[in-house]
């Protein structure tokens, strides 16, 4: 570039996007890298002398699975109200509230289960993730890691991802069953239905297929979550700051992710 | 490891022609040093000469761009990743900033080597822990957490977690950066006692001249990604290079710049002959 055309807005605005649509590209092979290094190390980290250690999966399950489940039981109480409410509302339109049944089963199985545990699970783990090897890396604990011969993929990395496969399905599991209990004690209140009745119309309407259109989904939703809090936790730059920077760059980029990803698996699989 | 013979078994660490890059920048530009076995080879040199970067490559954990590196005789480049692993449980490095992992206490964090690298069982890890603890003066507080230690005693913890495997090479990363005279004083100490007692080659990365002149057994001092002199302090004290004159009695460098260029600087004009 020569100093005139340095100043010609469009050049530097194609430069601009270039550059960005190259980092972008980067990124997401960086991500993929990490993907398959943690295989890698999952399967073939003993024989490197580089165990994946038992120890880490389980504290890593305990921080990203069991103690969020306060706060997933409760969302996925109010969602599982609030489908009742608004099916029982739209449907009153026709008459037809008792059916209410078929759409609070298949939304909250199919949908707003995977969604919500994904979502959450984004904002409180994913960050973390972001956050705790941004910091690592600006302290240069990640050089000391590499300096005492143990694989930081394999020490950071790999327990968290494992973790994260692990119990967002389960997560969401979960959230399948208070969903739709709290949905049915709304729907027992409003339209007199009793649970039982309830509970017989959801398991003669849900298929494995309905179950594991869900699941599928989550198991998806938590590699997104685990390789793109790493990713930018990774990349952290400047301090606190950039720390700062990752961990929102990193639950936008997962939320996003999984919403886009939770379409996309819908239109493939639904057609 | 097949090569090992061709290095004298003398030399610890030998660089040859050692060339790095930042980027499109070039750091390192072509640098040879050796550091003999149980010596304390400081290397000094200001901000931007290229020590962090040498050091950062001296404990592999850069590229370089050409040049050879060995390290207890083997060739840094031909070692595969589990040589290179085993290579890393004979060195030790003390950061900087201490770089203690936050989540364990300080026990575990000089445990955690032994931990990943050996298979002894717990209560063996947490006595050789506790020795090294004791070696730094930090006895008895193996229980706390990192951000309950002060600045001296992170560091002293940080060489603690370097020698638990008792290296043959200890790296040692601005240690009395930040820390008050007294601390920085004793920190000095220690490195000496590593050395006479431990056996072990320590190298050290400093800016502080007074700290060097009392540990070194040689001196490297970079300049500009290049070596300005090696030699012992009393060499060093005795060499008639201006620059390095300037350098012991302090006196900052002046940049002679050419006018046009430094009015282009100023300006943030372009100079017309910029490739980009």
């Amino acid at each position: 570039m020569t100093p005139t055309d340095a100043r010609n807005p469009i050049v530097v605005t194609t430069e601009k996007v270039g550059r960005a649509a190259v980092a972008g590209v980067e990124e997401i092979g960086l991500g993929a890298m990490m993907v398959v290094e943690s295989f890698y190390w999952l399967i073939f980290g003993r024989r490197e002398k580089q165990a994946v250690r038992l120890g880490a999966i389980a504290e890593q399950c305990m921080a990203i699975g069991i103690q969020a489940v306060p706060i997933i039981a409760l969302l996925a109480a109010t969602i599982g109200m609030m489908l009742a409410i608004q099916g029982i509302h739209t449907l009153r339109i026709f008459g037809a509230e008792s059916r209410v049944t078929v759409g609070i089963s298949f939304s909250v199985v199919r949908e707003f289960a995977p969604l919500i545990t994904g979502i959450v699970i984004a904002g409180r783990s994913g960050s973390a993730l972001a956050a705790r090897i941004g910091t690592m890396k600006i302290n240069q604990e990640v050089d000391a890691l590499y300096v005492m011969g143990i694989n930081p993929v394999r020490f950071l990395v790999v327990p968290a991802m494992v973790a994260m496969v692990i119990m967002v399905p389960a997560l969401t599991l979960f959230s399948d069953f208070v969903g739709l209990f709290f949905a049915g004690v709304y729907v027992n209140l409003d339209l007199g239905i009793s649970l039982a009745a309830y509970m017989d119309q959801t398991i003669e309407l849900l298929s494995v297929d309905d179950l594991m259109h869900g699941l599928g989904k989550s198991v998806i939703f938590s590699i997104l979550i685990a390789v793109i809090g790493v990713v930018n936790g990774a990349s952290v730059q400047g301090g606190a700051e950039g720390v700062g920077k990752a961990t929102t760059r990193a639950v936008v980029q997962s939320i996003s992710a999984i919403i886009v990803t939770d379409m996309l698996f819908a239109f493939v699989v639904t057609r | 490891m097949t090569d090992s013979t061709a290095s004298t078994p003398h030399n610890v660490i030998e660089v040859r022609d050692l060339v790095t890059h930042y980027g499109d920048r070039m750091i390192l530009k072509g640098i040879s040093m050796d550091v003999h076995a149980d010596e304390v080879m400081v290397i000094m040199g200001g901000s931007g000469s290229g020590k962090s970067t040498l050091l950062r490559h001296l404990m592999a954990l850069e590229h370089h761009t050409s040049g050879t590196m060995r390290i207890l005789g083997e060739d840094i480049d031909k070692l595969s990743g589990v040589e290179l692993v085993e290579l890393r449980q004979k060195l030790g490095v003390a950061f900087q900033g201490g770089a203690l992992f936050s989540s364990m206490t300080v026990g575990e964090n000089v445990m955690l080597p032994l931990f990943e690298h050996t298979g002894l069982d717990r209560k063996t890890m947490e006595i050789m822990a506790r020795m090294k603890l004791e070696v730094v003066s930090l006895g008895g507080f193996e229980n706390l957490m990192p951000s309950e230690l002060s600045g001296g005693m992170i560091k002293r913890a940080a060489f603690a977690r370097a020698i638990v495997m008792d290296p043959k090479i200890l790296f040692c990363d601005e240690p009395s950066a930040g820390l008050d005279p007294v601390v920085a004083s004793a920190l000095d100490d220690l490195i000496l006692l590593l050395r006479d007692a431990l056996g072990m080659t320590v190298v050290v990365v400093t800016h502080e001249l007074e700290s060097a002149f009392k540990i070194a057994d040689r001196i490297t001092i970079l300049d500009r990604g290049e070596i300005l002199f090696i030699g012992t302090p009393d060499e060093l004290r005795a060499d008639p290079s201006q620059r390095i004159q300037n350098l012991l009695n302090r006196v900052a460098e002046d940049d002679t710049m050419d006018a046009d260029a430094y009015l282009n600087r100023l300006t943030g004009e372009q100079p017309a002959y910029r490739p980009l």
